[in-house]
């Protein structure tokens, strides 16, 4: 107790001095966001049939498979006894926001994600269940459920399927997403994260950050395929991640001033906050290097007529720091929400440990395994056509 | 039609999948939901006989002031009146029940009396409170406190 109390200031209730979520429950909306905002990139050609985008389609799902395998994982490693979390399924409790968000995995994962997946690729996963060799081969074998059916009216059929799921998936990757912004949002007795806005703020910001994810790693399996990148896509990429992070940005400001304008007992607590302890990774981080920045520099794109080089600079650059700026916002919302009291006289402080259970270890290597998944997912379900991926 | 069901053919398999997923489901959980499950709320009513069948730990305090009644008559005097007499000396139904078979320890003050009177900013300021390690140069808290009365002198 006596060397928790050095990060305290002013007077804070008991039970809040430690904080319970850790830097894991900052992963979950991430890992999350991910998985929706790459989700929404991919039904851009498919629904709204922006064809530029098309050579991304397919890396777009996979990425989205790969962080939506990895969702759950932090918050079983949060609460402890993972084998306890299918009794969500057998008792569900329907009272529960958080419990029922197994169902919207569930059904994101089973109904839109893995069948959009396997429909997009089912005519070559029946082209290498006769052409594959070893385990593989197995591997693509079971993948066809034992239908051999590729025929031209069967792909058709496939076609309009998969559009049909694309379209009822859009709302469901806003409903994941959303979902993870109502169980903030919803939270009353917490002012800083009680508002309506949430959902829509963390459903705009999964946008930016699944963007800009699927752009990088566009860009850089182009490198390592050695295959040049198709400009006329990450210029549209580029595009988006523009619009998308001009909403989110006014999204989060529009919140600032309603909070200003309101002005109710938590503002002069949560004004503190902002101006010191969240100074760095809410003022820098956020608003100036991650948000502000980025958007100059794709609105530079915009504006000025720049080499291919200078834009695949400003693409690289804008989506880095995008990528660290989500982080620092989902950062800001978990342990911001918890660094003040709710007596609004006293601020407690974080201090992450290492190799325990919730540390930064942990952490770190459930950001590294949907990569690994992503590696995986890649060499068994090619993304490219076969020839380029022969490299 | 012949043709539409032959193009389809592999979509019912998946839809088949599905099915069997969601039957075999469901036959899962009918046979690991403990029975009456929800009757009294969301949990097994069985779990209320379980937790009844728990030896009980504590004695409560009118069985220690049975025996120990001049004890309870010094700490009635005291600041601590108000505190169960095995909220300091621990969970005490063992003994009670045969004196014998358990006897307590004496606390360690220096830790006892710390867990509440540690200064702490979040505490009310009327609650008396010292930072231990200074207020007491390492002498053990009884040596001026008697805990049942912890006036000095009391």
């Amino acid at each position: 107790m006596g060397t928790l109390l050095h990060g305290v200031e002013g007077y804070m209730y008991p039970n809040e001095v430690e904080l319970q979520w850790s830097v894991l429950i900052v992963l979950y909306p991430y890992i999350t966001g991910l998985v929706a905002g790459a989700f929404i990139l991919a039904s851009l050609e498919r629904v709204f049939k922006v064809e530029a985008v098309k050579p991304t389609y397919r890396l777009a799902l996979l990425v989205a498979l790969a962080f939506l395998l990895v969702a759950p994982l932090p918050l079983q490693l949060h609460l402890g006894h993972p084998e306890r979390s299918f009794e969500m399924y057998l008792t569900p409790h329907r009272s529960s926001a958080m419990a029922m968000f197994g169902f919207v995995y569930l059904w994101y994962l089973m109904i839109v994600l893995l069948m959009e997946i396997w429909l997009d690729y089912r005519k070559n996963i029946v082209e290498w269940a006769e052409t594959g060799t070893g385990l593989k081969r197995w591997i693509y074998r079971i993948l066809t459920l034992g239908s051999r059916n590729v025929s031209a009216a069967a792909l058709r059929v496939d076609d309009r399927v998969g559009y049909f799921i694309t379209l009822i998936g859009v709302p469901s990757a806003f409903l994941l997403h959303g979902y993870v912004g109502f169980i903030f949002g919803s939270i009353k007795a917490n002012p800083w994260w009680s508002t309506p806005l949430m959902p829509v703020v963390f459903i705009f910001s999964a946008m930016v950050s699944g963007i800009a994810a699927v752009l990088l790693l566009y860009m850089l399996t182009s490198k390592l395929r050695r295959t040049p990148i198709d400009m006329r896509c990450v210029d549209t990429i580029g595009r988006y991640l523009l619009y998308t992070f001009v909403i989110d940005f006014s999204l989060e400001m529009l919140d600032l001033v309603h909070r200003l304008y309101e002005a109710d007992e938590s503002l002069r607590a949560l004004d503190f906050m902002v101006h010191t302890r969240l100074f760095f990774s809410q003022v820098i981080l956020q608003i100036f290097i991650g948000t502000l920045l980025p958007i100059a520099l794709l609105g530079l794109t915009q504006i000025v007529k720049l080499s291919e080089g200078a834009r695949k600079a400003i693409y690289v650059a804008a989506g880095s720091v995008t990528m660290i700026s989500i982080f620092a916002m989902r950062w800001n919302v978990v342990i911001g929400g918890q660094l003040f009291s709710k007596s609004f006289l006293g601020y407690t402080s974080y201090k992450m440990a290492f190799a325990t259970r919730e540390g930064l270890l942990p952490a770190i290597i459930l950001v590294l395994l949907p990569f690994l998944i992503l590696y995986v997912l890649v060499k068994l379900l090619p993304p490219w056509p076969k020839r380029e991926a022969a490299v | 039609m012949k043709d539409f069901l032959r193009s389809i053919e592999h979509l019912l398999r998946v839809v088949l999948l599905l099915a069997l997923g969601v039957i075999g489901f469901l036959v899962v959980r009918r046979m690991v939901i403990p029975a009456e499950f929800g009757k009294y709320g969301h949990f097994r009513p069985a779990a209320l006989d379980e937790i009844r069948a728990h030896p009980v730990k504590f004695a409560g305090r009118q069985a220690c002031e049975a025996c120990h009644s001049d004890q309870a008559d010094v700490k009635s005097k005291g600041k601590h009146a108000n505190l169960g007499c095995e909220a300091c000396h621990g969970a005490l139904a063992r003994h009670a029940e045969d004196p014998g078979s358990l006897v307590p320890k004496l606390p360690d003050t220096a830790v006892l009396c710390a867990r509440c009177h540690e200064a702490n900013q979040a505490k009310p300021k009327s609650f008396p409170q010292v930072k231990t390690a200074e207020h007491s140069s390492g002498l053990a808290c009884n040596t001026c406190h008697k805990p049942h009365d912890p006036r000095i002198g009391g």
